[in-house]
């Protein structure tokens, strides 16, 4: 959502870690913590949904003991916490058997979200890009543009996501765009703020240098600012890729059920299909988490390519 | 470096001619749109294109305040004057906004001018203070606390430990990336339609960036300084409280004011869901189904009024408590 994560974490402290032995290994402490996670969710769901079936039995004057309420509580049809197994039946049964073009097919939701999230995050990027261009070449601008730029980010824009859907709707302009004016809103920041910063990262002697080959504007732009300001750019891409997910899906919240995981979500909660609602966030994360790896992956492509090992970008 | 290739210093005699005639025109064409009827623009090709040149008129007008601006505080340190150029385009931003509404006869549905969302704004100042007790006293200002609260205690507790830091970071990280404002339907289930439910989204909003900001924090503090403290025989707790806390605070801070924004991104969201009848998302929600979008962008004013306000509070509690950090200094100059 926003720029929330420092450069780097370094677990290391000075020399108390000489010995390398189970507690060193990183995928060892994943594994165990999500194992805890794991088992806090069945205890909550047990708590919870045990809570409501004991009332319930309790309404109805039946007979019931801990094993029943357990058993009860771990396969409810209708629960206020489903378990991690029931989601991830849910999310099998709508991903892989249901036809992709039915409206119970997840993944068809998942598309719907996608387009908009990707044509959202494309704008933004360009625009983003762009107006970094402009403030770096034109005091003018910085000063006017720069202040209210970062004073947009401190507005909470998602809220008027709903206003820019209805009113262009009303317009008879639907589908795909509204929601993605709203990605674009949100995912243009972090690239300008990255892409300023990147933009002047350029080595003082390489600009001097061109400056003593004459080279014109354009020339520094396009042979060593643009080249220099490749890692901040990525860096702001994975935030407003993330971004721009979220905008997409509450974007999709006032378009009632029509598509898309936000929709989604908000008819879950109509109708109180727990299942249904955690199965859409599972996806988002996962969509989310996966669209941050292509980035990256692309980071490493791009610098690669032109031959920087530069770990530069995180500092954005 | 932006000097050397930044080329547009000192405005010719032509350049000035220009920029007061520009200005004339604007004056001329806001008298004649304001004062008229409106759609005073609809296909009148003189107005338009006066209102082109007035534009670029103030535009030259911004960029030689620019440049004395910044003259101005290459000589002394003045912190009001950078804001000059900033506000007086937001002015001109306005009333190009109320110029084109009123000169062309926008209507109201599609985009409200600004004399219309101040006067909603003026207008129920009542009902707009319900909302903003209801959605940011009550459900952002109470799940706020609670989240840097305990991102900030889980994050002193798993400093210790770093088998627990290599487990829960990648979660962090993890959380960065994905929608948790998604979790507000289910928030709204288990916590009822009034503000609790809003504070708990809050809360898991603004959890895990203050926990992953507080742990890189702590382990910013330089290892000169760490090693200096073992010299002295420094107990965990006074190391935390003399070094590693102040080398943190910047992140911090980062942390609290990046939450101030998502903290109210989260209820407005969250009231979507439900929510008694009072509230910033209700009232958006409602009046947007009402068509009655001056009311919308009077809320939406609010939001960003307490967006801003609380953004730059912290920041001047920022500025107090790390004077001593390169990046306040400098702003100081």
């Amino acid at each position: 959502m926003s720029v929330w994560l420092p450069t780097t974490i370094s677990t290391e402290r000075g020399s108390k870690m000489k010995t390398a032995s189970w507690r060193d290994n990183r995928v060892f402490a994943v594994a165990l913590v999500s194992l805890g996670f794991i088992v806090i969710w069945y205890l909550g769901a047990i708590f919870l949904n045990g809570q409501q079936l004991v009332s319930q039995y309790e309404r109805r004057h039946q007979d019931w003991d801990a094993s029943k309420v357990v058993a009860e509580a771990l396969s409810m049809r209708r629960p206020v916490l489903p378990t991690p197994d029931q989601v991830v039946v849910e999310l099998n049964q709508s991903v892989f058997h249901e036809a992709i073009t039915s409206k119970r097919s997840l993944v068809f939701h998942t598309g719907i979200t996608l387009s908009s999230t990707l044509l959202g995050f494309v704008l933004g990027a360009a625009l983003g890009i762009l107006l970094a261009i402009g403030i770096v070449h034109n005091r003018t601008l910085e000063s006017s543009l720069m202040p209210w730029i970062i004073t947009s980010q401190t507005i909470p824009i998602l809220a008027i996501a709903p206003m820019v859907i209805v009113v262009l709707g009303s317009l008879n302009f639907t589908g795909l765009v509204p929601k993605s004016l709203i990605s674009m809103y949100l995912s243009f920041f972090p690239v300008t703020i990255s892409m300023v910063k990147g933009l002047r990262s350029a080595d003082r002697l390489h600009m001097e240098l061109l400056h003593t080959y004459s080279a014109t504007t354009r020339q520094v732009l396009w042979k060593l600012r643009w080249p220099a300001s490749l890692p901040f750019l990525f860096a702001g891409l994975k935030v407003a890729i993330a971004a721009s997910l979220v905008g997409a899906i509450v974007g999709e919240l006032p378009t009632g059920a029509q598509g898309g995981l936000g929709a989604r979500l908000l008819s879950g909660s109509y109708y109180g299909q727990m299942v249904q609602i955690w199965a859409a966030l599972v996806m988002a994360a996962l969509l989310g988490a996966l669209l941050v790896v292509l980035v990256g992956m692309g980071e490493k492509w791009v610098l690669k390519r032109m031959g920087t090992r530069t770990e530069l970008g995180a500092a954005a | 470096m932006s000097n050397l290739v930044n080329k547009q210093a000192g405005s010719g005699r032509a350049q000035q001619w220009v920029m007061g005639l520009g200005l004339l025109v604007f004056v001329l064409v806001a008298g004649m749109v304001l004062g008229g009827e409106k759609g005073a623009l609809r296909q009148s090709v003189p107005g338009i294109t006066g209102l082109l040149f007035g534009s670029y008129g103030i535009w030259l007008l911004l960029a030689q305040l620019t440049r004395w601006v910044d003259k101005a505080q290459l000589k002394q340190a003045t912190g009001l004057w950078g804001w000059s150029v900033p506000a007086l385009f937001a002015l001109f931003l306005l009333l190009v906004w109320q110029m084109l509404v009123d000169g062309f006869a926008v209507p109201p549905v599609l985009l409200p001018s600004p004399t219309e969302i101040g006067s909603a704004f003026a207008g129920s100042l009542d009902m707009l203070w319900q909302d903003f007790r209801q959605t940011y006293l009550k459900s952002v200002l109470a799940g706020y606390i609670m989240g840097c609260g305990s991102g900030f205690i889980v994050a002193l507790l798993i400093d210790r430990s770093p088998f627990m830091q290599k487990g829960l970071l990648p979660f962090g990280n993890i959380m960065s990336s994905i929608p948790i404002v998604g979790i507000a339907p289910i928030m709204v289930m288990w916590f009822g339609f009034d503000w609790q439910s809003k504070a708990a989204v809050v809360v898991i909003m603004t959890f895990f960036p203050m926990l992953v900001n507080t742990l890189s924090g702590l382990a910013s503090a330089g290892k000169l300084e760490q090693e200096l403290m073992r010299t002295y025989a420094a107990s965990h707790v006074q190391s935390l409280l003399t070094t590693r806390l102040p080398y943190a605070m910047p992140f911090i801070f980062n942390a609290l004011k990046l939450n101030s924004t998502l903290a109210l991104i989260g209820a407005i969201v969250a009231e979507f869901f439900g929510t008694p009848i009072v509230g910033m998302g209700f009232r958006i929600s409602t009046e947007v189904g009402r068509m009655n979008l001056s009311m919308v962008w009077a809320t939406i004013l609010v939001a960003a009024l307490a967006g801003s306000i609380s953004y730059g509070l912290l920041t001047l509690l920022e500025r107090r408590v790390t004077f001593w950090h390169p990046s306040v200094r400098a702003g100081k100059r």
